[in-house]
């Protein structure tokens, strides 16, 4: 089951994946565009991983003062950064180099905590598409990746489904990719990860307990390239769903 | 789902702790804008809970700060009405394990469960000015530190200003105004009381993760 969240007639909804489009809790059909997409469940602890990707890493290894590895790099972001499908995000005038990050988000079903990586997988609910945006000229080298880079009002966008679990096969043999007003500009697959899934669950729940609603954004792989205004910029899961985006400026939020 | 944020570095003895090492690597320059963390919400507890040291672990630092109460939407606010955003205060135990840099510390360190109790709340009404307060942590009764509000890097006006120009604080969020220089350190069987004039106090204990 692919399962999303709408604003539509005036109120929010419940709502499942339709041949037209979306088909309300109350059976009514409603078409892809027509709907106002929302984060498609209800967001606890938002947990993002920076260089789970060895060719990301390798990407980015120049910014890096520490390359030692010795567990993942987990990072916090909070609800409030968070848009649906056919969201716009605002780039600043003044960033030169804010970027995408296709990434599968894995989402928490219940209570974890000192979960082993063989029993990890039964804790995820399901899985979405999560666009993490960047804005690399706002990175200071204190408690890194900064909230003003990677926390910003628009600049994670997570959707459009969540889709069960159950109907995801091999969460770790997914082919993921960007697009860039249509351009491809990121490949990855998750069988890349260096921390897989059942290793962050670990991981994560080992100090930590995670619960319902909790979402792990497992990283990005090599790719990221710089967006501008009027960008539309689609990351895409194959089984997951394919997630829209549009890069709108300053004078739309309402700044000089 | 409310958000509580932790804000580096703003007391300015803690900025100056540091010295000449932010220009050095791994920081190379001096903060410029608000560094944030968030405290998620496995970490927060409240006034008499027990904090757990966890096993390997000699001591844990206990982060004092005073927690502004977001009464309502606080986007782009002006640092000259900023206060008008805040519904109340707390008192606000930012439990850490010692770590020594800021560049990347783990998450282990600050997020784990029961690393956040929060006192209960005062009206705003109650504090005439914020900025002037005074935090007082005592250690098994015993008071080992003092700090005042009023040796910020970005006073509480300038603060708001500065975070909701990139991030919108919503009902409910608690944003830490900082934890000062020389955070006291406790072990388990030590208990902590940090004591905000006007706003209350908040006392924990430690105990042994072993012993838990």
């Amino acid at each position: 089951m692919k399962r999303a969240r709408v604003a539509f007639g005036g109120a929010v909804h419940d709502a499942v994946a339709h041949a037209g489009g979306l088909r309300l809790a109350d059976g009514r059909v409603v078409a892809e565009a027509d709907a106002v997409w929302l984060p498609p469940f209800e967001v606890g602890t938002v947990i993002a991983l920076g260089l789970n990707y060895a060719d990301h890493l390798k990407e980015l290894s120049k910014e890096l003062t520490v390359t030692t590895q010795d567990e993942p790099l987990a990072f916090l972001k909070s609800p409030g950064a968070l848009i649906g499908h056919r969201g716009q995000t605002r780039r600043p005038s003044d960033a030169t180099f804010m970027h995408y990050e296709c990434e599968l988000a894995v989402v928490i079903g219940g209570t974890t905590r000192n979960v082993k990586r063989d029993q990890a997988m039964q804790h995820v609910m399901g899985y979405t598409v999560a666009n993490d945006y960047a804005i690399r000229d706002y990175l200071e080298n204190y408690y890194r990746p900064n909230l003003r880079v990677k926390n910003r009002d628009t600049c994670t966008v997570i959707g459009p489904w969540l889709v069960d679990a159950a109907d995801v096969p091999d969460p770790h043999a997914l082919e993921l990719r960007t697009l860039v007003n249509g351009q491809i500009t990121q490949r990855g697959n998750t069988r890349n990860l260096m921390n897989d899934i059942p290793a962050l669950i670990e991981y994560l729940s080992s100090f930590m307990t995670l619960d319902r609603g909790d979402v792990i954004l497992t990283g990005t792989p090599d790719g990221v390239v710089n967006v501008d205004v009027g960008d539309e910029v689609v990351t895409e899961i194959d089984g997951i769903g394919r997630l829209v985006n549009t890069i709108v400026g300053d004078a739309a939020f309402g700044r000089a | 789902m409310p958000t509580v944020y932790g804000t580096l570095l703003n007391f300015r003895d803690a900025l100056d702790a540091l010295g000449a090492a932010v220009h050095q690597p791994p920081y190379k320059a001096p903060p410029k804008a608000p560094v944030l963390y968030i405290k998620p919400r496995n970490t927060i507890a409240a006034d008499g809970d027990a904090v757990i040291v966890p096993s390997g672990v000699d001591a844990l630092e206990v982060g004092a700060s005073l927690g502004l109460v977001i009464g309502r939407t606080a986007c782009r606010v002006d640092e000259a009405d900023a206060l008008d955003v805040v519904s109340g205060y707390v008192v606000v135990n930012d439990v850490s394990v010692p770590h020594a840099s800021y560049y990347r510390p783990s998450m282990r360190f600050k997020c784990r469960d029961g690393f956040c109790p929060i006192g209960a709340p005062v009206a705003r009404a109650a504090v005439a000015d914020p900025n002037a307060l005074t935090l007082r942590i005592e250690v098994d009764g015993t008071e080992v530190r003092r700090a005042s509000a009023s040796d910020l890097v970005r006073p509480i006006g300038r603060l708001l200003a500065d975070v909701t120009d990139f991030m919108t604080l919503h009902p409910g969020d608690v944003l830490m105004i900082g934890v000062p220089a020389r955070a006291p350190q406790v072990r388990a069987g030590q208990r902590s009381r940090i004591t905000i004039d006007g706003v209350g106090s908040l006392s924990n204990h430690y105990v042994a993760e072993t012993a838990a």
